[in-house]
């Protein structure tokens, strides 16, 4: 435990110091030595890898500079993957944001009752958990050919013929794990909204919408659209779900095809697609970090 | 309800009890969005059988088969090393994060954010290339539970922070370094039993996300647990459903357990992203 080791030496409470600044200095300069092993870390894991994968996008198979690889991906078939990728994660993310939002509105808003809030918030924690093949295999037996719910269809006379590979069809299982993680998210937010100004806006004659229009809107707005960002980063990265469904024209598919090579191998294109999808994912970041710094102006 | 304080309590009867019609309206969509799955899952698993099978056949079918157990080990071995891992990197640095550098907190913050967002397939690809220096790691399923620390580390961060957020810091180190403790005796025997629920809720969570992992053990060709149901439930849906859905029992034992540690006080875990 090296953290630990280099904390020993000096002791939180010293002697009285009296005209000795530069042991201070000196124990606040070498304070930082106790993340070095944390920084070291993520750096390997995290930080380089995606530092390498920028480079190798702009490198040939020699080692070589070339823009090649990220021309390759301004064409079909990568384009329009990528289109795919943003429209299910944006349509997701609004779905999952807006119902989150409202589900959890309804769970903690007076005289509904109590149990509401512990159920939902247990549920949520596991559904949100709850993605990856499982989910891919249960949205099969729900309302794939042999489905339950397609059974069901069927028996009343509808034939429903679903298809994971469509842009709602692939949004509305991704909603399994995006619903539960909106919910998680705002319920804090919505608990931020003061029971005070609910009361005062009240007690100025102010009904539910005006409440909402005037005072909850403004104040929650920033902070439930910096979750659905999040959202949508969440979606744009799934792999599995798609993967397991046969879900092909997916970018995270693609990328996946190209290093494993089930059908051709081209690691240098898979390179540029990943750093497609980190610029995509670094704007989204940049937009989550901008909302949630307004955000938590109010929401303290 | 505050009906009595308004002075037309009828008026305000009815337009709340209309309010609450659109409340338990999205509460019975949300509820069909969570159930009707799972109740999919549960009567599929137990369908599909000939006559004569008994009715949990494709559970039987899956216990049997010897692949099943060895890749849940695997993935249950690569959870615990993640947890182990986790821990034993975070716990020293958060707390002393907490104690001498809460400058560093905001860029802690982004860097905890930052696994949430970096598409796992992109950080493989990355990785692959680096790791490609060390052949002998590379084979070894140790690499996984090092992968996913960085997945785990929202979780495990940020219910950290939050724990330690909640305990008076200064004035416990100051009392146990007065008593003459180290620090290091200090985060031993004072700190860490105050982290408890925090160390046990993103245990729990690192758990539920190291077992669940695809991505990144599919394309290092590891056989976890959850490479293991893909391969089965493309061949057999019906194997693959049940496994579903005792991969979801799983999931399901380690939330419930996490809001019932966390229902004595806040649970700040299960929320951990949302701080």
């Amino acid at each position: 435990m090296a953290v630990a080791d280099l904390a020993a030496p000096d002791q939180v409470a010293e002697p009285v110091e009296r005209g000795r600044p530069p042991r201070q200095a000196r124990r606040r300069r070498w304070a930082f030595l106790g993340v070095v092993p944390f920084f070291a870390y993520i750096s390997i894991f995290l930080l380089i890898p995606t530092g390498e994968l920028i480079v190798d996008a702009f490198k040939t198979a020699n080692g070589r500079f070339t823009f090649a690889n990220v021309e390759a991906i301004v064409h079909a078939p990568y384009v329009p993957a990528f289109e795919f990728s943003l429209e299910v994660s944006a349509i997701c993310a609004l779905m999952g944001g807006l119902l989150g939002f409202l589900v959890a509105n309804a769970v903690l808003h007076d005289g509904m009752p109590r149990f509401l809030r512990g159920t939902f918030s247990s549920f949520s924690g596991m559904a949100a958990n709850f993605a990856g093949v499982p989910l891919a295999f249960a949205y099969v037996a729900t309302l794939g050919a042999e489905g339950i719910v397609t059974r069901l269809l069927a028996h009343l006379g509808f034939n429903l013929s679903y298809n994971f590979d469509g842009l709602i069809g692939l949004s509305l299982v991704y909603l399994y794990f995006q619903l539960p993680l909106m919910i998680l998210l705002v319920i804090p937010s919505i608990d931020g909204l003061r029971r005070e100004w609910r009361e005062a806006a009240a007690n100025l004659g102010a009904g539910s919408f005006r409440f909402w229009w005037h005072v909850g809107f403004p104040i929650v707005a920033p902070s439930v659209f910096g979750m659905m960002v999040l959202l949508f980063g969440n979606a744009f990265s799934a792999y599995a779900t798609a993967e397991t469904l046969g879900v092909t024209n997916l970018v995270t598919v693609w990328i996946a095809q190209l290093v494993n090579g089930n059908i051709t191998v081209d690691p240098q294109v898979a390179y540029a697609l990943a750093f497609g999808m980190i610029v995509i994912i670094v704007v989204t970041v940049t937009i989550y970090t901008l909302i949630q710094r307004r955000a938590s102006r109010w929401l303290r | 309800m505050t009906a009595a304080r308004t002075p037309n309590p009828h008026r305000f009867r009815r337009a709340l009890s209309r309010v609450h019609v659109w409340h338990w309206l999205w509460i019975v969509v949300a509820g069909l969005v969570f159930l009707v799955p799972i109740y999919s899952v549960i009567q599929f698993s137990l369908s599909g059988t000939v006559k004569g099978q008994p009715i949990l056949h494709w559970y039987y079918t899956v216990f049997d088969d010897p692949n099943f157990l060895s890749s849940f080990w695997l993935s249950l071995q690569i959870s615990l090393e993640t947890v182990a891992i986790s821990l034993v990197l975070l716990v020293p640095t958060v707390f002393w994060i907490h104690l001498r550098l809460p400058r560093l907190r905001p860029v802690m913050e982004v860097i905890s954010v930052l696994p949430f967002v970096v598409p796992p397939i992109a950080l493989i690809v990355g990785l692959s290339v680096f790791l490609r220096q060390f052949p002998w790691l590379i084979v070894r399923p140790e690499v996984l539970s090092l992968i996913y620390v960085v997945f785990a580390l929202p979780f495990v961060y940020r219910s950290l922070d939050a724990g330690l957020q909640a305990i008076d810091l200064k004035t416990l180190t100051e009392a146990a370094s007065s008593l003459g403790a180290s620090t290091f005796r200090t985060l031993l025997t004072v700190i860490l039993p105050n982290l408890r629920a925090a160390i046990i809720g993103g245990s729990l969570l690192t758990v539920a996300i190291a077992m669940g992992e695809f991505t990144i053990s599919s394309l290092l060709g590891f056989n976890t647990f959850s490479v293991y149901i893909y391969n089965i439930g493309t061949s057999t849906a019906y194997e693959g459903v049940a496994l579903s859905f005792i991969s979801f029992i799983i999931t399901w034992g380690a939330m419930l357990s996490l809001f019932l540690l966390g229902r004595g006080g806040r649970s700040s875990a299960q929320v951990a992203i949302a701080k």
